[in-house]
This record gives structure tokens, sequence and C-alpha cells, in this order.
């Protein structure tokens, strides 16, 4: 990697009371670009990402963002970056239900300061590349949920942030449906040069990404092989096994 | 063709006579079709042939003579040499990834098993990435997409197998080191 990188972590350390959920964990995303988050479930992929955005406060290490410490940043600076840097979109259940597609779309842009108005013109242009503009006065309740996520999608976006966290954003949808939000997703942010950081622990969606970021057990995993099952509990064991312990 | 390599795995692993080695392999690949025995003996000719495997001798443990066959260094080297080498990442090479994990599970150590493991996995990723690029491109027509996705998922269900095993063969790793 030659241009600086957009987003640091250094040594990422994070646990929740005895539990570690990373343990020290070192990652460069660059302007632009695409990065598949994998792992078995438990790993820390949203831990990092969290981490990452700014959401959660490591307990060691270091995340920067264009060169400069962010970690130990204020709650209100850290959530002015958020508003205007970073935009999140998760699996499901973002959206205020008592507001419209569009006002929910709007809603990033005037919490910002950007009056009403322009915020439902730009909320409507976002909505409209996403594919959902006929449901912009629809409540969220009436749509599906993949027209939910584009809408969660085109939120996260209107801000025109530079780096897009997404944590299994496909993850409640049927196959096409989530193809179809990560078409849109891949789409949009490739256009405005806007990094994606995207957990998963589908191979189908990681292939989405030029690049596989894989976890295991709290660590950064670089043979790539993060995606798999989840073993918690004993293993049965197969005859196959029993023969290689053997030797 | 995996069937060879397969039958010079189970040599490797202990000299064998045709019956044993029909045995071995029918009772490891239940899926598969019993294996013929005319296939056995042709297979055996050709390791044999090829300077893989020799007639070491012959055994007649309670029953009629049978020749009893072992794998030579050469046969060694070029099972390694087959463990070492990923499928190409095509639809349906599952039994042929299952061939090699049996075998390098059988006559590697674990390893060896999971290197191979690992290194088909990146493999698999690779070419799902392209086919995703493939899909993903506005001049793809219908019908490339449709391929796309139907290499894709079957890659995938080969994926989600490659990583189960490799977990449990990295768990059979730590009990034996620990
Ligand atoms: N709020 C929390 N309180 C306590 N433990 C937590 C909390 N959040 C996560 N953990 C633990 O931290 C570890 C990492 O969790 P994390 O949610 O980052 O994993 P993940 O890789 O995102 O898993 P999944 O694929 O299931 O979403 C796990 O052991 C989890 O149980
Ligand atoms: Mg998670």
């Amino acid at each position: 990697m030659t241009a600086e990188p957009l987003l640091t972590g250094r040594g990422v350390v994070k646990s929740y009371g005895q539990i570690p959920a990373l343990r020290g964990v070192s990652v460069d995303v660059a302007e632009g670009e695409i990065v598949a988050v994998t792992g078995p479930s438990g790993c820390g992929k949203s831990t990092l990402l969290h981490c990452l955005a700014g959401i959660l406060t490591p307990d060691a290490g270091e995340v920067s963002y264009r060169g400069e410490r962010i970690e130990r940043r204020s709650e209100a600076e850290r959530s002015l970056l958020r508003r205007s840097e970073f935009g999140v979109l998760f699996q499901f259940g973002q959206l205020v239900p008592e507001l419209t597609i569009a006002e929910n779309v709007a809603l990033p842009l005037m919490l910002g300061g950007t009056g009403r108005r322009q915020a439902h013109t730009a909320a409507l242009t976002w909505l409209d590349r996403l594919g959902v503009a006929h449901l912009a006065d629809d409540l969220p309740g009436a749509v599906s949920g993949g027209e939910q996520q584009r809408t969660a999608l085109a939120r996260a976006l209107v801000t025109e942030p530079r780096v897009l966290f997404a944590d299994e954003p496909t993850g409640a949808l049927d196959t096409l449906a989530g193809e179809q939000v990560l078409d849109h997703l891949l789409r949009v942010t490739q256009d405005q040069g806007t990094a994606v950081i995207i957990v998963t622990h589908d191979a189908r969606v990681a292939a989405y990404a030029a690049r596989e970021f894989a976890l295991r057990d709290g660590e950064h995993d670089p043979s790539g092989v993060g995606i798999g099952s989840v073993r918690r509990g004993r293993r049965a064991r197969g005859e196959v096994a029993t023969e290689a312990r053997a030797r | 063709m995996s069937t060879p390599y397969v039958l010079l795995g189970f040599l490797a692993e202990r000299p064998r006579h045709g019956y044993d080695l029909k045995h071995a392999y029918d009772s490891r690949f239940p899926k598969a079709k019993p294996m013929a025995f005319g296939q056995v003996y042709a297979t055996l000719g050709r390791l044999e042939r090829d300077g893989l495997a020799f007639a070491q001798g012959s055994d007649q443990a309670g029953g009629p003579e049978r020749t009893v066959y072992a794998a030579t260094p050469e046969g060694r080297a070029r099972l390694e040499e087959w463990l070492a080498t990923v499928e190409t990442p095509a639809p349906h090479v599952n039994s042929a990834l299952l061939a090699k994990v049996t075998v390098a599970l059988l006559v590697a150590d674990v390893e060896t098993a999971s290197t191979y493991v690992t290194d088909q996995v990146a493999a698999h990723m690779a070419r799902m990435r392209e086919l995703t690029a493939i899909k993903t491109s506005p001049q793809s027509a219908l019908s490339d997409v449709i391929a796309a996705d139907y290499a894709i998922n079957h890659l995938d269900a080969d994926l989600r197998w490659l990583r189960t095993t490799l977990d449990r063969v990295s768990d059979l790793h730590r009990e034996v080191h620990t």
C-alpha cells in the first residue's frame, strides 16, 4: 500500500469484563477499499467494527483516521466524526418506525444542522439511487426487509461518509434481496470512493470484497480461513480424526 | 482422477493386497459405488508399471495366496506432490477434495493436511471473487449471472465443508500437542 491508509487499528484490545473479545488486532483500510471482516461466530468481528467506528473505546491500542488518533477523543467529538465521516449499517432494526422512509434518510443530515427541505431533497436523491424512491412516504413497517436495508443504506450514505461500516448487512435477507443490497452498496460506494468494511460469515458476501481480513478468537488469522463453523462444545470425532491422532 | 492416488495412499499407509484395498476404499468412501475388483487390479497394474508401487510378497493368512503390494519411495513422493496441489476450484471438485483430505490424514501429518486445506480455501475464495466480479459486471448477461451463481453456490458448499474440516483438524492438533 503506497498511500497512507485512511483508517488504521494498531494492537486493538477489547474485553467485556473477563471475556477477551480482541487480543491486539492491527488492520489498515485504504481510501475506497472494500474489506470483508470474516471469522466464526464470537471471534470479535462486531467488536472490531465498533472499535474502528469509534462506537466502542478499546482497552488498549490505537485507532487512527487520516493519521489522527481517535480512540481517546471525547464522545462528542467521536459522535461528530461518525456523523460526518462514517456511515453505519447493521443487520436490521435501525430505522425509526414512526418516521417515513424519506424522513429516516433525512434524519442524519438534519441532526448535522441541514435544513428540513434540503435534507428531504438529498434523501430523495439517495432513495432514487437505491431504487426505493417510490417508497419515500411509507413507514418502515410497510416495506420489505430488503427495502428497509436499502433505506438504511441510503441513510448511512446520505452524509457522504468516507467509510461505511456494515455489520452483516444482508444477514436477515434472502439471497436475492441480499444481493440487491450488496449490488447497490458496491455501486454507490465505488462511485463515491467510499471505503467499506463489511462484516460477514458468508463467503459469498466476502467475495464482493477485494480483501478478506479473517479473525479467529480475537486475533487476526493471516491464513484467511476465518469463515468457519461455530465450534463450541465437544466435537464429534470421526474415524478419520482417530487415525490422524494415532500418528 | 483421484482413485489411483487413494489406492496409493492406502499402500503408503501399509502394504496391502488387492482385496484389502477394495475393502479400504469401500469403507472409506461409503457414498461412492463399491470399487470393482477389475478396477483395483487394473489400477495396481498401472501403479506398478509406473514404478509407484511394487509386489512385495505374498500373504496366505488362512485363505488363498494373495500378492501384497507396497508403495515405492517414488510413489510416496508422487503422493506428496498430489497432496500439495490445490484442485482447480470448479463446481463438483468436492469428491477430489474429500479424497485428498482423507489421504492426507492417512499418510501425512495434521500440519500437511491443514496446509492443504488452507491453500484450497484460498484458491476457492480467489475463484469466488472472480465469479462475483463477473456477476456484478454491468456487461454480464442474465445467462452469465446464472452460470456464475451456480458455480458460486457450489464453491460455497465446498468452502463450508473445508472450513469445518479445518476446525476439526486443528482441534485435533491442539489436543495432540497439549
Ligand atoms: N456486550 C457484551 N457483553 C459481554 N460479552 C460480549 C458482548 N459483546 C460481545 N461479547 C463477547 O465478545 C466476543 C466477541 O463478540 P463479537 O460480537 O465481537 O463477535 P462476532 O464475531 O461479531 O460474532 P457473531 O458472528 O456471532 O456476530 C464473544 O465471545 C462475545 O460473547
Ligand atoms: Mg457480530
